[in-house]
C-alpha cells in the first residue's frame, strides 16, 4: 500500500515538473528566441508577478496557520501566577513580529514586482542616505530597549526568590533519570535532607544520607502533588545525563544537571479540576477525544486494542535529549485545594522507614535460611557527600 | 604601501611564469591541485554529496514523525534492518538521523561547503590575486576536510551505531556509551572528524585571511572591497577566534571518555552502579560549545548575506544600499555573535543574572541585522530588477531571513525562551534564519558563479521551478512548525504518540513532512540542472551578467594565475551600476575614472 501510495507521489511530482517546464518554456513564445540563460523581459515579468502571487502565498499561509492552529499556542490560561506576565510579553512580542513581518515582507516581494526589469529602464543610481540609516537603526533600537526591559523585569521576578517569600512555600526536589522522574517532598520540617548518588542503595533509590536529621521526614512520589495558592520551590537533580523538567502549562521549565542542583520556583494559580473546567481545555479535550475515536475506529478495524479517551492532566516532561526513550519520559502533575493536599500528604511512608522495612524483610529472608547476595554496597565508602539538595 | 609593492613582484613572477605552461597530470589538476578555483570546486562537490545525505537523512526522520512507527520499505533500504527492523525505525536510529543530520547540515554544508567554495572561488578572483596566499594550505585544508568527511559518513556504519546524543553532543550522554548506545564507537568517529574538520578550516581561514589583507591589486582599498569579501573576511576571523575553543571542548570530551578525567561529568549513577567522576561540570561543556556555537550561525550566513548583497546589486543594476553601513553591520554582527552565546542557556542552570546580561546582547544584534534587512529592500527600490535564479534565491533569502529572524525576538528573550525553549518553535526558528536562509545564499552563489567556475550556464527555467517550489515548500515546512512548538511540543522526540495532549498536532506533523517530501524531491532539479549544465550547458561569454567585480575580467577558460597577462587595477567601488554620465548601466572595477566624474558615494 505505502509502496504504492510512494510511487503514485513520485508519478505525480514528474507530471508536475513536465507541466512546469512546459509553462515556463510558453513563456519564451514571442520572446526573441535567445538561450543566452539570463533573463530576459519575459522571465522578468513572469517572476515578477510570481513574486507578487508569493506574497499573497505568505499572508495566506500566515492566515490558514491562524485560523486553523491559533489556539494552540500556550499564550492565556496559564496555570501559575507568573504565567500572566510571560504570556503578556509573548503576545506583546507576537504583535510586534506579525506587523513587522506583514510591511517588510510587502515592501520586498512588491519591490520585486514593482521593478521588474524591462529594457531599455534605468535604475536609480541611489547609493546611501545617512537619514534613512539613523531611523531605521534607531527604531528598531527603541523597541527593543521597551522589550528588554519587560523581559528582563519578568525574568527578576520569575528567577530570584527573595527570603521572605522562600519562608512561605514548600520544597520538593525533581529527581531525573533515565527515563522517569521521581519527587522527593522535604516533609514536616520543609528541608530536604542531604543526598548523593553514592547513597544510591536498594530501595533508596534517590541517594537521601539516612543519617541526615533533615531527611527523616522525606518521602518519595512518583506523581507529582502541589497545592494551588502556595509558592513551590523545585530543586532539581539528575543521577546520569541532562534531563530538563518541562511544564509548559505552568510556563516552568529548568534543566536538571548531574553534579549539581538546579532550582525553579513557581505558585500554582489553577487546581487540576479547575483547568479541566476552562472552555478551551473542554474544548481542546473534545477535539482529542474526537481525533482518539477515530483512530480507535482504525485500530479496532484492524483488530488491535482502542486507545484510551483522554482527560486533562498536568505534565512534567522532559525536554533535553535524554536517551533513546527520551520520548516517553514524563510525569503525571496534580494540582490540589489545599484541603486535598493535606489529605494526600497523610500517612506517606517516608524514605527512612521504607529503607528499615526493607532492610527488615531481607534480614526476615536471611534467617530463614536463603542466603542473600552480600552487595558490593556494604564495602563502599560512602563518605563522601559533596553534593547535597539544599543550597 | 610595501604590501602593493610586493605585489607587484608578485605579479611579475607569475606572469613569467606563465611563458611556459608547465604541464599538469590528472593528479595535479584534478586532484591534488593547488589552484583555487579547482579547490572551491573540490569544495562545492563534497558539499553537495553531503548535502545530499544530509536532506535526506531529515526526509526519513520526517517520515517517522509524520506516520510514526509505521512500516516504510524505503527505511529497511536505507537503514537496513538493524536501524529499521521490518521497514519501523527504531527510537535510537531516529536519534542518530537527527545527530548526524544536523552535524553534516551546520558543518559539512553551511560551514565548509558554502564558505569553502566561494571564499576560495571569489576571494582571490575579485582582489585581483594570482591565487591564495598559500596554496599549499588551501589544498591541506580541502583534504582534511575530505578526510573528515570521509570519517564522519564512516561512522554511520559502525556495529554500535553513529552518535546520537543530539549534534550539540551536550555529556554526559555523549561521554557515556552506557547511557545511549551510540556514544560509545560512533561518538568517537564524530570527534576525531569534528576536529579533522576544525583544523581544515582553521587553516582555510587562516589562508583567507592573509590573501585579503596582503594580496589585494593595486587600488583596491579595504573600502572598495566587494561585500562578498567583506564578509569571508570577517567570517574567516570569526571562525579562528571561535572554532579553538570547540577543539578544546572536543579534546577535553575525549579525555573524559577514554582517559577517565572528569572535566564535565560528576555525580553518575548509570546502569546499577556509581561511576568514578567527580568535580565537573556538564555546563562547562554547553558554555565551550556555544561559544563557538553561536558565532558557527554567523560563520554560516554572513557568506549568504555576503553573497546575496553581491547578487542583488548586480542583478538590481543598482548600487547596494549604505555600503558602509553593511560593512558595520558585518562588523557588529561579528563582534556580538561572541558574546551572545549564553541565550543558548538560559535554563541550563547557570546563574540567572548572566541570564539578564545575555538577554541584552542577544536583543541588541538584531539592530544590525534590521538594517541589513531594510538596506537589501532599499537596494530593490526604484530598480531595474532583473530576475536571474540567483536574484530570486537572494530576494528569498531577505525573505527567511526576516520571518526566521523576527521569531529570534522571542528566543533571545529570557523570560519567553523558559517556555519555548527546546521546542518545535526552535526549529522553525533556526531552520528559516540559518538553514533555509544560508541555502538560498549557497544557490544563488552557484547559480550566479557557475559560469565562472565552469564556463557554462545553467538552465534558467530549471532554476527557476527549483526557486519557486523550494521557495513555497520552505515556508510550508517551517511555518506551521512554530505553532505545534508554542503548543509545548519538544524537539527530538522520536514519536509524540505518548502525549494524547498532542494528539491534535498530529495533523500538522503530516503537512509539515508532505511539503518537505516535495520540497527534497525538487532539489533533484537542481543536481539534474548542476550536473548537466556542466556538462551540456549553453557555453558562456565572459561576463554574462555584466556585473562590475574583478572575477568577469578574467577569461572564461581557466588559467593558474587568473589573468593572462597584467593583473587588473581598480579605480572605483565595486557599485557603480546604472551611473549617471555612462552609457552603459555598469562600470566594471578596473575602468578609470572620467576627467570629472564624481565619486557619488560616501
Amino acid at each position: 500500500m505505502t509502496t504504492l501510495l510512494i510511487l503514485i507521489v513520485v508519478a505525480l511530482l514528474a507530471v508536475a515538473l513536465w507541466q512546469l517546464t512546459k509553462i515556463f518554456d510558453l513563456t519564451q513564445v514571442g520572446a526573441n528566441v535567445n538561450d543566452t540563460q539570463v533573463a530576459n523581459d519575459n522571465d522578468n515579468k513572469v517572476n515578477g508577478y510570481l513574486m507578487f502571487a508569493f506574497l499573497v502565498f505568505i499572508y495566506l499561509t500566515t492566515i490558514y496557520c491562524v485560523l486553523n492552529y491559533g489556539h494552540f499556542p500556550l499564550l492565556s490560561d496559564s496555570a501559575s501566577e507568573h504565567g500572566p506576565l510571560v504570556d503578556n510579553l509573548m503576545i506583546i512580542s507576537l504583535v510586534l513580529i506579525f506587523v513587522v513581518q506583514t510591511i517588510t515582507q510587502a515592501l520586498l516581494h512588491y519591490f520585486a514586482y514593482k521593478y521588474r526589469g524591462k529594457e531599455g529602464q534605468k535604475a536609480l543610481y541611489f547609493a546611501d542616505n545617512n537619514k534613512l540609516e539613523v531611523i531605521w537603526s534607531s527604531i528598531p533600537a527603541v523597541v527593543l530597549a521597551g522589550l528588554i526591559l519587560y523581559g528582563l523585569y519578568a525574568w527578576n521576578n520569575i528567577m530570584f526568590v527573595d527570603k521572605e517569600q522562600e519562608q512561605d512555600s514548600i520544597v520538593i526536589e525533581l529527581y531525573a533519570q533515565q527515563f522517569n522522574w521521581e519527587a522527593r517532598y522535604s516533609g514536616a520540617d520543609n528541608v530536604l535532607g542531604k543526598a548523593n548518588v553514592r547513597y544510591i542503595e536498594g530501595v533508596n533509590n534517590l541517594g537521601v544520607d539516612l543519617s541526615d536529621p533533615n531527611a527523616q521526614d522525606d518521602f518519595a512520589s512518583k506523581e507529582l502533588h502541589i497545592p494551588k495558592g502556595k509558592r513551590v520551590i523545585f530543586r532539581m537533580r539528575s543521577q546520569d545525563v541532562l534531563h530538563s523538567a518541562y511544564m509548559p502549562h505552568f510556563r516552568a521549565q529548568m534543566n536538571c544537571v548531574p553534579g549539581m542542583v538546579t532550582s525553579f520556583s513557581f505558585i500554582p494559580t489553577l487546581t487540576t479540576a479547575e483547568m479541566r473546567d476552562r472552555p478551551a481545555m473542554i474544548e481542546k479535550v473534545a477535539n482529542i477525544n474526537a481525533i482518539r475515536a477515530k483512530k480507535s475506529q482504525e485500530l479496532v478495524a484492524k483488530g488491535q486494542t482502542a486507545l484510551d479517551p483522554y482527560a486533562f492532566d498536568y505534565l512534567l516532561l522532559c525536554n533535553k535529549i535524554c536517551g533513546a526513550s527520551h520520548y516517553n519520559m514524563q510525569m503525571k502533575i496534580v494540582v490540589d485545594t489545599p484541603e486535598d493536599f493535606k489529605a494526600w500528604l497523610k500517612d506517606k511512608q517516608t524514605i527512612v522507614s521504607a529503607v528499615k522495612t526493607s532492610l527488615a524483610e531481607e534480614k526476615l529472608k536471611e534467617t530463614e535460611g536463603k542466603p542473600v547476595k552480600n552487595d558490593t554496597a556494604s564495602t563502599k565508602v560512602k563518605t563522601d557527600s559533596t553534593l547535597v539538595a539544599q543550597k | 604601501m610595501s604590501a602593493e609593492a610586493h605585489n607587484h613582484a608578485h605579479d611579475n613572477d607569475h606572469g613569467h611564469d606563465h611563458e611556459h605552461h608547465h604541464k599538469d597530470t590528472f593528479i595535479t589538476k584534478y586532484i591534488f591541485s593547488i589552484d583555487h578555483k579547482m579547490i572551491a570546486k573540490q569544495y562545492l562537490l563534497t558539499g553537495i554529496i553531503m548535502g545530499v545525505i544530509g536532506v535526506g537523512m531529515s526526509l526519513l526522520f520526517r517520515m517517522q514523525l509524520a506516520w510514526p512507527e509505521e512500516s516504510f520499505k524505503i527505511f529497511t533500504f536505507f537503514l537496513g534492518e538493524k536501524m529499521a527492523p521490518g521497514g519501523v525505525m527504531t527510537n535510537e536510529a531516529y536519534l542518530s538521523l537527527i545527530t548526524i543530520h544536523g552535524t553534516i547540515m551546520v558543518f559539512f554544508v553551511l560551514t565548509a561547503a558554502l564558505s569553502g567554495t566561494f571564499s576560495n572561488l571569489l576571494i582571490p578572483l575579485q582582489i585581483g590575486a594570482r591565487d591564495m596566499a598559500s596554496g599549499f594550505l588551501n589544498m591541506v585544508s580541502y583534504w582534511l576536510f575530505f578526510l573528515s568527511s570521509i570519517i564522519m559518513i564512516s561512522s554511520l556504519f559502525v556495529e554500535s551505531g553513529p552518535a546520537s546524543a543530539g549534534w550539540t553532543i551536550y555529556p554526559p550522554l555523549s561521554a557515556l556509551p552506557q547511557a545511549i548506545s551510540g556514544s560509545g564507537t560512533g561518538m568517537t568517529l564524530w570527534l576525531v572528524s569534528m576536529a579533522v574538520f576544525i583544523a581544515a578550516s582553521l587553516l582555510g581561514s587562516l589562508n583567507y585571511i592573509v590573501t585579503v589583507i596582503n594580496l589585494r591589486t593595486q587600488g583596491m582599498s579595504m573600502t572598495r572591497l566587494p561585500l562578498t569579501i567583506w564578509a569571508f573576511f570577517i567570517t574567516a576571523i570569526i571562525g579562528v577566534i571561535s572554532f579553538p575553543v570547540l577543539l578544546s571542548a572536543a579534546l577535553m570530551l575525549i579525555m573524559d571518555r577514554s582517559f577517565g578525567t572528569s572535566f564535565f561529568l560528576s555525580d553518575i549513577y548509570l546502569a546499577g552502579e556509581v561511576l568514578n567522576y567527580q568535580g565537573g561540570s556538564p555546563v562547562l561543556f554547553e558554555h565551550l560549545f556555544w561559544f563557538l556555537g553561536h558565532p558557527e550561525v554567523y560563520i554560516i550566513l554572513l557568506p549568504a548575506l555576503g553573497i546575496t548583497s553581491e547578487v542583488i546589486a548586480t542583478n538590481s543594476r543598482k548600487p547596494i544600499f549604505g555600503y558602509r553601513a553593511m560593512i558595520m553591520s558585518i562588523i557588529a554582527i561579528a563582534f556580538l555573535s561572541t558574546i551572545v552565546w549564553g541565550h543558548h542557556m538560559f535554563i541550563s542552570g547557570m546563574n540567572p543574572f548572566l541570564g539578564s546580561v545575555f538577554t541584552f546582547t542577544t536583543l541588541l544584534i538584531a539592530i544590525p541585522s534590521a538594517v541589513k534587512a531594510f538596506n537589501y529592500i532599499t537596494t530593490l527600490w526604484k530598480g531595474n530588477l532583473q530576475l536571474n535564479p540567483a536574484m530570486l534565491f537572494s530576494i528569498g533569502l531577505v525573505s527567511t531571513f526576516i520571518t526566521g529572524g523576527l521569531t529570534g525576538i522571542i528566543l533571545g528573550d529570557s523570560t519567553l525562551d523558559i517556555n519555548v525553549h527546546d521546542t518545535y518553535f526552535v526549529v522553525a526558528h533556526f531552520h528559516l534564519v540559518m538553514g533555509i536562509s544560508a541555502l538560498y545564499g549557497m544557490f544563488a552563489g552557484i547559480y550566479h558563479w557557475f559560469p565562472k567556475m565552469f564556463g557554462r550556464m545553467m538552465n534558467k527555467n530549471l532554476g527557476y521551478i527549483h526557486f519557486w517550489v523550494t521557495a513555497v515548500c520552505a515556508y510550508g515546512v517551517f511555518f506551521p512548525m512554530h505553532f505545534i512548538g508554542m503548543a509545548g511540543l519538544p524537539r527530538r522526540y522520536y514519536t509524540n504518540t505518548n502525549f494524547p495532549l498532542f494528539d491534535d498536532l498530529a495533523n500538522v506533523n503530516v503537512i509539515i513532512t508532505v511539503f518537505a517530501l516535495v520540497g527534497g524531491a525538487f532539489q533533484l532539479v537542481f543536481l539534474y540542472n548542476f550536473f548537466s549544465s556542466i556538462f551540456y550547458g549553453k557555453k558562456s561569454v565572459q561576463n554574462p551578467w555584466k556585473s562590475n567585480t574583478l572575477e568577469w575580467t578574467a577569461p572564461v577558460e581557466h588559467i593558474h594565475g587568473n589573468w593572462p597577462g597584467e593583473i587588473p587595477h581598480v579605480y572605483r567601488w565595486p557599485y557603480d551600476y546604472s551611473k549617471p554620465g555612462h552609457d552603459e548601466d555598469f562600470v566594471p572595477q578596473n575602468v578609470p575614472m572620467k576627467e570629472g566624474e564624481e565619486v557619488l558615494h560616501h
